[in-house]
């Protein structure tokens, strides 16, 4: 069974997707990078971001990483603020009651992003 | 092989997606995840059969709309598809009444001389002429009203508002899109809590939502919370109260900001009143109508109240 499929597939991302958001908006450390975005837009593409890392099906490339993100990056987006969204990963996976070591590989998958999100 | 007809020319689709099969003919069709995900690539299919796949996580009134995910959609049949808000043809309404509602709104209710298929809650524009056009929100019901009810608020040197205000008279012919947007109710779900927010002509999609829910049968409570600056702000009060005292699962509060209202009024910003008595949205259904600000503060609190973003429908107008 893949990854996806043990954390249990669309119905597990559409449960983490309300959890995880609310996390990220209400962390000081990064929601002003999401103060002028359309909410509901933005929480499609944590829908897409949380499938990817939960080993689901995706096409991104590290292109489109970079250059959705170049924007954050002018706006001065760093490591410190990666490890934030990490942290909310593993937080909403664990509010979801997903075991420990599924958690270890979607944060496997999210951190394997770091360098073209962050434009490195 | 299914055909897909797009902006009058018609393209094979050979086991590909309606994304694919349009973009290789070199049609730019906006995409971002290309998984069924990101919804970038929400088109509207104007005929044939949609696989059940295309619709998957879609709201329940994208889903009635005929929204799909181009990505996702591997057509069985033909289709016929557009880009959303495309192609809206206009109709002609006359204009039935224009009555004050206060003193800022005027009630505008419009006969369309053909067939309008609509639903409450949702938006048209009407035409001043070809080039000057403002939106309006629905506040009739399809099965209970004979006309289309607008509330216009006259906009300080506003072109349309101050035109219908000043301008138009009864028995006049105007030009009125077809109806789009999706804050409506969507029949079939009956259980959960609603929460309606509105300030100011905002009231609109909101009082045509309500009576829909309730003609409709809804079970779950359905509160309604109407917000100005000053009690001469608000309008169709008795009517609300009235329909509250028919219906015991509908609740009808009207809010004053910036004056000590009557007693039975309240006292405060809309959104502080709403959160004070529901502090726990956990499961209801939002809709959200009126000042921008307002409609943004209360999505995001709505949301951290518990509300899931699938459930909360907002017109920034």
């Amino acid at each position: 069974m893949s990854l996806y499929e043990e954390i249990g597939g669309e119905a597990a991302v559409n449960a983490a997707v309300d959890i995880f958001y609310r996390k990220v908006l209400r962390d000081t450390s990064i929601n002003h990078f999401f103060a002028d975005v359309d909410m509901v837009r933005q929480a499609a593409k944590q829908k897409a971001f949380l499938t990817m890392a939960f080993g689901g099906p995706h096409s991104y490339t590290g292109e489109d990483m970079r250059k959705g993100h170049a924007h954050l990056v002018a706006r001065g987006l760093n490591d410190s603020h990666f490890d934030a969204v990490m942290e909310n990963i593993a937080a909403t996976l664990t509010e979801l009651n997903v075991p420990a070591n599924l958690i270890a590989q979607a944060a496997a998958i999210a951190e394997s992003t770091r360098n073209d999100v962050l434009g490195k | 092989m299914p055909n897909i007809l797009y902006a009058g020319q018609t393209y094979t689709c050979e086991g590909q997606s309606v994304l694919d099969c349009l973009t290789a003919q070199g049609i730019s069709i906006p995409s971002s995840c290309r998984a069924g995900s990101c919804q970038t690539c929400l088109m509207c299919a104007v005929s044939g059969t949609l696989p059940e796949l295309s619709q998957r996580g879609l709201k329940p009134t994208l889903v009635v709309q005929h929204y799909f995910k181009a990505c996702s959609c591997y057509p069985e049949t033909d289709l016929e598809v557009q880009l959303p808000n495309t192609a809206l043809g206009k109709f002609d309404a006359q204009v039935v009444s224009l009555d004050a509602l206060n003193d800022e709104i005027i009630g505008v209710r419009l006969r369309p001389i053909s067939p309008f298929p609509y639903q409450a809650g949702q938006f048209i524009n009407l035409y001043q002429n070809d080039s000057t056009a403002r939106c309006y929100s629905l506040a009739s019901v399809p099965s209970i009203d004979d006309t289309l009810h607008l509330h216009v608020r006259r906009v300080p040197n506003g072109v349309v508002s101050n035109w219908i205000a000043d301008q138009l008279k009864v028995g006049d012919t105007v030009a009125i899109s077809a109806a789009s947007g999706d804050c409506f109710y969507v029949a079939g779900q009956a259980a959960p809590n609603m929460l309606l927010i509105g300030t100011g002509s905002g009231l609109a999609p909101l009082y045509g939502i309500v009576r829909d829910a309730l003609q409709q049968g809804h079970q779950g409570d359905i509160s309604l919370y109407h917000g100005s600056t000053q009690v001469s702000g608000l309008y169709l009060v008795e009517a609300l109260r009235n329909l509250a005292q028919a219906h015991p699962n509908f609740h009808y509060t009207p809010c004053v900001s910036d004056e000590t209202p009557p007693a039975d009024y309240r006292h405060g910003m809309v959104l502080d009143v709403v959160l004070k008595d529901l502090p726990d949205l956990k499961g209801y259904r939002v809709f959200l109508c009126g000042n921008p600000n307002m409609v943004k503060a209360a999505q995001q609190e709505a949301f951290f109240a518990g509300a899931s973003l699938r459930d909360i429908f907002a017109d920034p107008f």
